[in-house]
């Protein structure tokens, strides 16, 4: 009897057989799995076009590509980077971990968690298909600034239109799920205020990507207007607006940058603490600062648009509102840096990349509040100075984040420890290869080189070649994470269930790799376990 | 190849860039800062960066530098036992409150230097920007804002500079075939605006940039003390050309710049002349080859051979070879929704006659028929 029920359970609580485990699966963990690999495969799709741009840059002179093409990898890096690599990767994460640190069994909605991964790989072929059609790829940047979107476009736009409706699709399923798990699956004592800081960050996020993702399908559907049905919403020859289109764009836009940022915090938040051995600082206000950026970037948008012609008070009102971004974002760091701040810190692999994030996305904020300040703005803007504040944001910061997520998380995953002095070597040569690249960029911006420009002035030649070698550098000691994570999917040191002294939270509480269905009984949530 | 990458540079550049923003002060000022410039505007953008630049070292220091003690410090190799606060409530408002007052403190000022930057009346000469894929025309207005001189300004380097088969001259990519031309001490007025695209006007020795946005008419004034020879780059991506659309101002001063408008007002009328004169053959290329250079080449190439199938070739096409009034049509009217711009305002009829003649009759083409300016004339009847 007993042995019947054992296989019955068997049936129920094992994943699938082959292909049709991926396919049609309905686990968190599965589909975790498939987004954090698709983010893989788009973050090296990504980073070829950017090792191709740095290539072209390598040089003054056109060496290697037409300008037409130069603007295609240009515009589809940013794309696939932002939606195919940083966003996924975040969703995958929280597909593994936001059932484990509330202690619950599944995600709440698990077919359209299915849907909205399975939603992507078409959209991202279908995106990247139109780079070997006759008129090429989408070549208008990644902001796809109307008109050169519009009357200008290769006609090519319509698939990259129908693209990004299908992502932002995805991006709402995802948010949907996410709010309403964490809203409805957690485990008794688990209140909001005893959430471990990455669920936190996720749940603020997930609203920001319901409210934004349809202004963005809004912009694209008024985009595919104005190319196939002769409305004129961004074309001033039929009285519409093109500078209204950056409104609407960048309205998307702002809070798009802190859904690729947000969740980066949490993890951070969780990483710190366990290698201090030390509660987070100041849990409470790292809460409501994560909440008062949310607030803050729905009223700053326009401060990518400073020199469209805004009247003064439009210019006054958004330099001071990005300006007090500054203060939660502070805090934020602050509070890290007190969890440090006699801690009994260790520095594994998760630690460093962690430890580098606050660094260099503190530089990133240096000169995002350099960019805030109006006057000085209509020097940098549109140079290689924006290019190096917002890589600087971006790469070592919300990349690293997850490098160090998946470092942290990964031994629980597989149940295998991954090789630390390789993880370390990744680790120097990603930091390395990251300020070679990205450092210069301020330089050769400030002495006033043109952002998404294939070719440059004699004066700048220096500071491109050092980025180049740096960009070789970071690009391809990526190539050892892979190899990295490889080896420790196949097997290595037993990680153990707490697989780091000083990490706390439920998902320390499970054995590694954790079972099919997380918890299938709600565990009791003491204060002491429920937040680093 | 004086353009090669040299290893004394790489060796001041890694450290440099090793060691971040504290730098800028010192003596590698021209190639590692903001450029002062030469208007007062530029100068107070300057001492705004510097100012912004200086607190976020300071703040820099103070945070990376608890971050190094408690990493030295703290760490367990040295036997450090973790303390377990988590909270400190008189703290966490100190490090709200002052880095608010921070922020106030940087408001001020740079409220003072944009609302300089937005006074905008009082001008002495007024000039019309207008950015085009990929040239910028410049028209000099009078008082009752109409147009008394007007020309195209585009890329002058030679295009196997850009392909590397010459060496690349000192200006690359920052010279013009004709400069704008503005006097010295007086205030410049520059109304901007695009005909196709967006593009964005920036000379960054004057601190002034203004995005060109068709449909609007956006503003901006300078006031230059110091005469020469400025350059700048379009900075808002308009298409395949957006690296290649420089921008060079001259500023001369008054007395200069009045002998110089005198002359271009002279040639504004022996443009006017030209409409109604018959040209010969060869006349007719060598215009028609200038033309074709400055307005043509950047997508039907030198060769005529084109980009297709977004940049038709010109070399034995129908329409070369076909009806010249349909060749002529479709030079002034261009082709909607497509790369091909409408030319009607930008070439006149003794322009548009050479351009069209040359176009048959280069590369080999040889439609066989000569085209005036009051062919043109009076197909636009």
């Amino acid at each position: 009897m007993s042995a019947i029920i054992h296989e019955h359970d068997d049936h129920h609580h094992g994943p699938a057989a082959g292909i049709t485990r991926w396919l049609f699966t309905t686990n968190h963990k599965d589909i975790g799995t498939l987004y954090l690999w698709l983010s893989l495969i788009m973050f090296f799709v990504g980073g070829v076009m950017a090792l191709l741009v740095r290539t072209e840059l390598f040089q003054p002179g056109l060496q290697f590509m037409s300008p037409d093409f130069f603007n295609q990898m240009t515009t589809n890096h940013g794309l696939i980077m932002i939606f195919g690599a940083v966003m996924p990767a975040f969703v995958g994460l929280a597909n593994w971990m936001v059932p484990m640190m509330i202690g619950a069994p599944d995600m709440a909605l698990p077919r359209l968690n299915n849907l909205s991964f399975w939603i992507l790989p078409f959209a991202f072929m279908m995106m990247i298909s139109t780079l070997f059609m006759e008129a090429g790829g989408p070549n208008f940047g990644w902001t796809f600034y109307a008109p050169l979107s519009t009357t200008y476009a290769p006609d090519t736009v319509t698939f990259f239109v129908f693209a990004v409706h299908m992502m932002g699709a995805s991006s709402i399923m995802g948010a949907i799920n996410i709010i309403v798990t964490i809203l409805n699956m957690r485990a008794p004592g688990m209140t909001l205020m005893r959430m471990p800081l990455f669920i936190w960050t996720w749940l603020i996020t997930a609203y920001l990507l319901l409210a934004v993702m349809p202004v963005l399908a809004g912009a694209v559907t008024m985009v595919l207007f104005d190319v196939h049905f002769g409305t004129s919403f961004f074309n001033a020859g039929g009285g519409g607006d093109p500078v209204m289109f950056q409104h609407i764009f960048w309205f998307f836009g702002h809070p798009e940058v802190y859904i690729l940022i947000l969740p980066a915090f949490g993890i951070i938040s969780q990483i710190i603490p366990t290698f201090a051995r030390k509660p987070l600082f100041g849990y409470q206000s790292m809460v409501y600062a994560v909440a008062s950026i949310a607030i803050l970037s729905f009223i700053v948008w326009a401060h990518h648009m400073f020199t469209v012609g805004m009247p003064i008070a439009g210019q006054l009102f958004f330099m001071y509102t990005t300006m007090l971004i500054a203060v939660p974002t502070g805090v934020k760091v602050f509070n890290w840096i007190a969890t440090m701040w006699r801690g009994s810190m260790t520095f594994e692999t998760p630690m460093l990349f962690s430890i580098a994030f606050v660094v260099l996305f503190t530089i990133g904020g240096f000169s995002g509040l350099m960019l805030a300040i109006t006057p000085a703005d209509f020097q940098y803007h549109d140079t290689y100075f924006v290019v190096a504040h917002f890589h600087y944001v971006l790469v070592p910061g919300a990349v690293f984040a997850i490098i160090a997520g998946v470092y942290y998380w990964l031994p629980k995953w597989c149940g295998h420890m991954y090789d630390e002095t390789l993880g370390k070597l990744h680790f120097w040569l990603s930091f390395i290869g990251v300020n070679i690249t990205f450092f210069p960029q301020h330089f050769s911006g400030l002495a006033g080189m043109p952002r998404r420009i294939p070719d440059y002035a004699l004066q700048f030649a220096d500071f491109n070649m050092l980025s180049s070698i740096g960009s070789y550098i970071f690009g391809f000691s990526q190539l050892l994470f892979l190899f990295i994570v490889v080896k420790a999917i196949r097997g290595g040191i037993a990680a153990g269930e707490r697989t780091w002294d000083g990490a706390h939270g439920l998902e320390w509480t499970l054995p590694s790799p954790p079972p099919y269905h997380s918890f299938t009984h709600p565990p009791r949530v003491t204060e002491a376990e429920a937040h680093s | 190849m004086q353009q090669m990458f040299s290893p004394r540079h790489l060796f001041t550049t890694i450290p440099l860039a090793m060691l971040g923003f504290a730098l800028p002060g010192a003596g590698f000022a021209d190639e590692l800062n903001l450029p002062v410039g030469v208007t007062d505007i530029s100068r107070d953008i300057y001492d705004l960066h510097m100012l912004i630049l200086w607190v976020c070292v300071a703040i820099g220091v103070i945070v990376f530098g608890a971050m190094a003690i408690s990493i030295v410090a703290h760490r367990r190799s040295r036997g450090y036992k973790a303390k377990q606060f988590h909270d400190n409530l008189t703290l966490e408002i100190v490090w709200t409150i002052i880095p608010f007052i921070v922020l106030v403190a940087l408001a001020a000022p740079s409220t003072v230097v944009l609302l300089r930057m937005y006074d905008t009346g009082g001008e002495d000469l007024t000039i019309e920007v207008r950015g085009y894929q990929w040239k910028w025309q410049y028209k000099y207005l009078d008082d009752d804002r109409n147009e008394t001189v007007s020309f195209f300004s585009s890329l002058a380097t030679p295009r196997d500079e850009i392909s590397n088969q010459s060496v690349k001259g000192q200006y690359y990519l920052l010279e013009v075939d004709k400069p704008l031309v503005i006097p010295t001490d007086r205030k410049v007025r520059f109304l901007v605006t695009a005909e196709d695209v967006i593009h964005a006007w920036w000379v960054p020795d004057f601190g002034i940039k203004r995005d060109a946005v068709p449909g609007h008419l956006n503003d901006m004034w300078t006031i230059v003390e110091e005469p020469g020879v400025y350059r700048g780059q379009c900075t808002e991506l308009c298409g395949k050309d957006h690296g290649f659309m420089p921008i060079v101002v001259n500023a001369v001063p008054p007395d200069e710049f009045n002998t110089w408008y005198g002359e271009q007002l002279e040639l504004a009328d022996a443009r006017k002349a030209a409409l109604s004169k018959t040209f010969s053959e060869e006349e007719l290329m060598v215009e028609g080859e200038r033309v074709y250079n400055a307005f043509c080449v950047s997508c039907h190439l030198p060769t005529g051979a084109g980009i297709p199938p977004i940049y038709p070739s010109l070399i034995g096409t129908s329409v070369v070879t076909g009806p010249r009034d349909e060749h002529l049509k479709l030079v002034i009217d261009g082709v909607p929704g497509t790369s091909m711009q409408s030319f009607a305002n930008q070439l006149d009829a003794a322009q548009l006659a050479a351009v069209v003649h040359y176009e048959r009759h280069a590369w080999g083409n040889n439609a066989g028929d000569v085209t005036q300016p009051r062919d043109v004339i009076a197909l636009s009847e």
